[in-house]
């Protein structure tokens, strides 16, 4: 049995492994994919003031912080039976619009999206940010740069931190934002819609004219015919902040559509003894392995599978660009890993134009009025928060971070003191697809007696890239920046190949 | 003259610290004309064989953040400074141990436990465990060994400096790299990019007298915006708690949890809290202030939430 180790640097580093395993006849016989990192939140966020596990919880992961303080402040909303009003809502989603824009913004420009913009047989050193800037120019360039400050500007703005944001507190968040500050929300706002107008045209213009790159997203190596999970709003419509999720099956048909507090119900847990992460998976499906199809309770929790799971989006702009979409890739439901560059792309223009609505939302300076200090008037702030009256015991608090689906949920005692934690993150969903997808695409590319080229590997990370793993949050690296090293053992164990790429 | 040699380098941490180095934007730019990065694993192509294969000292300085936690963090905080001449623990968690240290609270056993078996949605009848070596019908398959205790970057070799935060702020990094490739760095031991006294000196906030009957959660109140947390009797950490941030969470009434670490001349932020709340109980009355007392919740999680691993505490004993 030959082995080709994938390993990001050596097996000491541990930021994601992958062990490939050969036949004698030299196709790809197994592949394994393992997390080698555990921290353990839910254990030392028990025995804790419920409100302050949104601000542990954020260290879960410094890259997408604010899904874990949204979905721990909703978790302890509902710990406390109370529900914020409805400005508080939309000032903590109109935070959550900004940072999904800059999150998939750094993805797509400086983790994935090289692939297609430089191209994925681009030499190494080119496929990276200052390749697509190389590419695109270096205008273009500081368009993503200046996005994302701007953003993070904003995020700080209400959250009070550009990393750990602290504002969401249960029963809504702990300081308004005046007309000034508003005004300013809204120029950010109007430049990231133009700016998801302009990567969609990047994409049509880089990606959907090249039939190259249309025939790679399409092909076979790249798919799997698994379920899709995403939150939804009342018109079915892909929402990240609240709603219920929805779980569609293999054929797009509607499988299961629950509130938060019942994920229990639809969703366990497995655990492999060559992982620190878990397997989630549908248990009204159940296990059958590491395969897709009907029978298997694997799904995916990606930008793909959110608007595979959703009917569309709400707001104009993203609506025509997810049609477009499917009409081209075929239709509903698109199984194609490589199409969630796209969905991405669907998803940060939504965002984008959904952080507009807030932004100029008549409701979003609840809590001042001008002449009185923000805050100063105690009447005035109760527009933005609810001070909880009711005993705390247990709340399910879900938001759909960029990676997947999110889940906080906590048990307290009569004063709200954590008694039980359990958490999946959004990478842990993917992790039986992410397996799944590197065998197979290690199965397409790797053929007995054919060298192992940079793009051969480059072309099997690409379809675990897609998923923008965010190890962080399973173990701590930053997402999709996974330098591999694949190792070819003959069946005696002695190394007779080696080659290493960075992506 | 020879450009300087960098390298940075990530434990268990969260990956914030490593977007607070970006974040210093442009800034970055101003850093590799000045020095070459020879070891960045999360942005650059480098090999862990190229820096092995360095003589001892080649680094000029290593900024290292994230906590020791599995023999893999250990490996690497040995490696690097062995090959290094500076070795900097960024951020809190390499400074302090910082949340992914409240883990001591527990052990190994404990948390595998309760990850792997007690959470609700975990069906795992077999109780299994990962393990450092599996073998699978094709092979085996190998895991770093976790320990029971979470330590700081100082516990495991010696460090030459320590820049506190979670993550550091944007400024205080920069101020950090820039002093460092000017050659302007203070004696070695010091803690940079940081001040040296309470937070309270930089939070825009009123202070009157501090006398309370209770402690409030942050729950509990909506607070002046004005007035001192710690004068409304909400719990905020930055009395005790060095400034360098700027007093962020308090400018969005949100109290301190002291993720800068303790002032200079504090030894253990947890107990110098403990100290400064029983002193501003305004009572002689012992059942006043037993009650008072218990209106402060989670001592631990608060006084120590950020520097578990590197206090007089520690961890919880192992039996």
């Amino acid at each position: 049995m030959k082995r080709v180790t994938i390993d990001p640097i050596t097996r000491l580093e541990g930021h994601g492994k992958v062990e490939v395993f050969l036949n004698d006849a030299g196709d790809v016989e197994n592949v394994y994919f393992q997390v080698p990192e555990l921290r353990g939140f839910e254990v030392f966020c028990l025995g804790r003031p419920v409100e302050e596990v949104a601000r542990i919880t954020t260290r879960i992961c410094g890259v997408c912080p604010e899904a874990h303080h949204m979905a721990a402040a909703k978790a302890a909303d509902a710990v406390y039976h109370v529900d914020p009003p409805s400005a508080a809502k939309k000032l903590r989603e109109l935070l959550y619009m900004a940072f999904y824009v800059t999150d998939h913004a750094t993805h797509f420009y400086a983790l994935g999206g090289p692939d297609f913009v430089v191209g994925p047989d681009a030499p190494a050193a080119e496929r990276n940010i200052l390749g697509v800037i190389g590419k695109v120019g270096v205008e273009a360039g500081l368009k993503v740069v200046n996005a994302r400050h701007a953003l993070h500007g904003i995020i700080k703005m209400l959250g009070g931190r550009s990393i750990h944001p602290v504002m969401a507190i249960p029963g809504g968040v702990s300081k308004p934002i005046n007309e000034d500050e508003r005004k300013q929300i809204e120029e950010v706002a109007k430049v990231a819609v133009e700016f998801g107008k302009w990567s969609l045209q990047l994409f049509d213009d880089i990606v959907l004219k090249n039939s190259d790159y249309v025939d790679l997203i399409l092909s076979d190596t790249y798919a799997h015919k698994t379920y899709n999970m995403g939150l939804v709003d009342e018109n079915n419509h892909i929402n990240f902040y609240d709603g219920k999720i929805r779980v569609t099956d293999p054929e797009g048909k509607e499988f299961a559509k629950f509130e938060a507090k019942d994920y229990r119900d639809h969703i366990e847990e497995r655990v492999e003894p060559y992982s620190y992460l878990k397997y989630p998976f549908l248990k009204n499906v159940g296990w059958k392995g590491f395969v897709d199809g009907m029978d298997s309770g694997v799904y995916k929790a990606t930008p793909l599978s959110r608007c595979n799971a959703a009917d569309g989006v709400a707001t104009p702009v993203a609506q025509e660009a997810y049609d477009k979409m499917y009409s081209t890739l075929g239709g509903k439901p698109v199984h194609a890993t490589l199409a969630t560059h796209w969905a991405r792309l669907v998803e940060l223009t939504y965002a984008a134009e959904h952080m507009l609505e807030l932004a100029t939302d008549p409701e979003i300076t609840a809590g001042t009025r001008e002449g009185i200090t923000p805050g100063l008037d105690k009447a005035l702030m109760k527009e933005i928060r609810t001070i909880p009256t009711e005993t705390p015991t247990e709340g399910v608090g879900v938001v759909e971070a960029p990676r997947g689906t999110l889940y906080h949920h906590y048990k307290t005692d009569e004063n709200g003191i954590t008694t039980d934690v359990n958490l999946i993150v959004g990478t842990t969903n993917n992790n039986a697809a992410i397996s799944m997808s590197l065998k197979k695409a290690a199965k397409g590319m790797i053929k007995k007696g054919e060298e192992i080229t940079e793009t051969t590997l480059n072309l099997v990370e690409m379809a675990f890239r897609a998923y923008d793993p965010c190890l962080s949050c399973a173990t701590h690296s930053l997402p999709g920046k996974m330098p591999l090293e694949v190792v070819v053992y003959d069946s005696d164990g002695n190394k007779i190949a080696s080659k290493r790429k960075n992506c | 003259m020879a450009k300087a040699k960098i390298a940075l380098y990530w434990a268990a941490s969260c990956g914030g610290c490593e977007i607070a180095v970006l974040d210093i934007g442009d800034k970055i730019l101003k850093v590799v004309e000045k020095a070459d990065i020879v070891f960045w694993p999360c942005v650059m192509d480098f090999k862990y064989k190229d820096v092995e294969d360095m003589p001892d000292g080649h680094i000029d300085i290593t900024l290292f953040n994230g906590a020791i936690r599995t023999t893999e963090n250990e490996h690497m905080a040995k490696l690097l400074r062995q090959k290094s001449k500076v070795l900097v623990a960024y951020g809190s968690c390499s400074s302090e141990g910082c949340i992914p240290g409240l883990a001591n609270q527990s052990d190994r056993k404990g948390i595998f436990d309760y990850v792997y078996s007690e959470v609700p949605s975990t069906v795992n009848p077999d109780g299994t465990r990962p393990q450092t070596l599996t073998k699978v019908k094709e092979g085996d398959l190998t895991l770093p060994a976790f320990y029971d205790t979470v330590k700081t970057l100082e516990q495991v070799v010696p460090v030459d400096y320590f820049v506190p935060g979670c993550p550091p702020v944007e400024d205080q990094t920069w101020a950090v790299l820039e002093a460092a490739l000017g050659g302007n760095l203070p004696p070695a031991g010091s803690v940079v990019g940081a001040g040296t006294t309470a937070l309270c000196e930089d939070c825009p906030r009123e202070r009157k007298e501090k006398k309370v009957k209770r402690f409030y959660r942050p729950i509990d109140i909506i607070p002046d915006p004005e007035q001192c947390l710690l004068d409304q009797g909400i719990i905020c950490c930055g009395v005790v708690t060095r400034t360098g941030c700027g007093a962020q969470c308090p400018s969005v009434n949100m109290p301190c949890r002291g993720c800068y670490g303790p002032p200079e001349g504090v030894a253990d932020q947890g107990a110098k809290l403990i100290s400064v709340l029983g002193s501003i109980i305004d009572s002689t009355d012992p059942d006043e202030i037993e009650k008072a007392c218990e209106t402060f919740y989670d001592p631990l999680g608060t006084g120590y939430r950020f520097g578990l691993p590197n206090s007089i505490l520690r961890r919880k004993m192992i039996k």
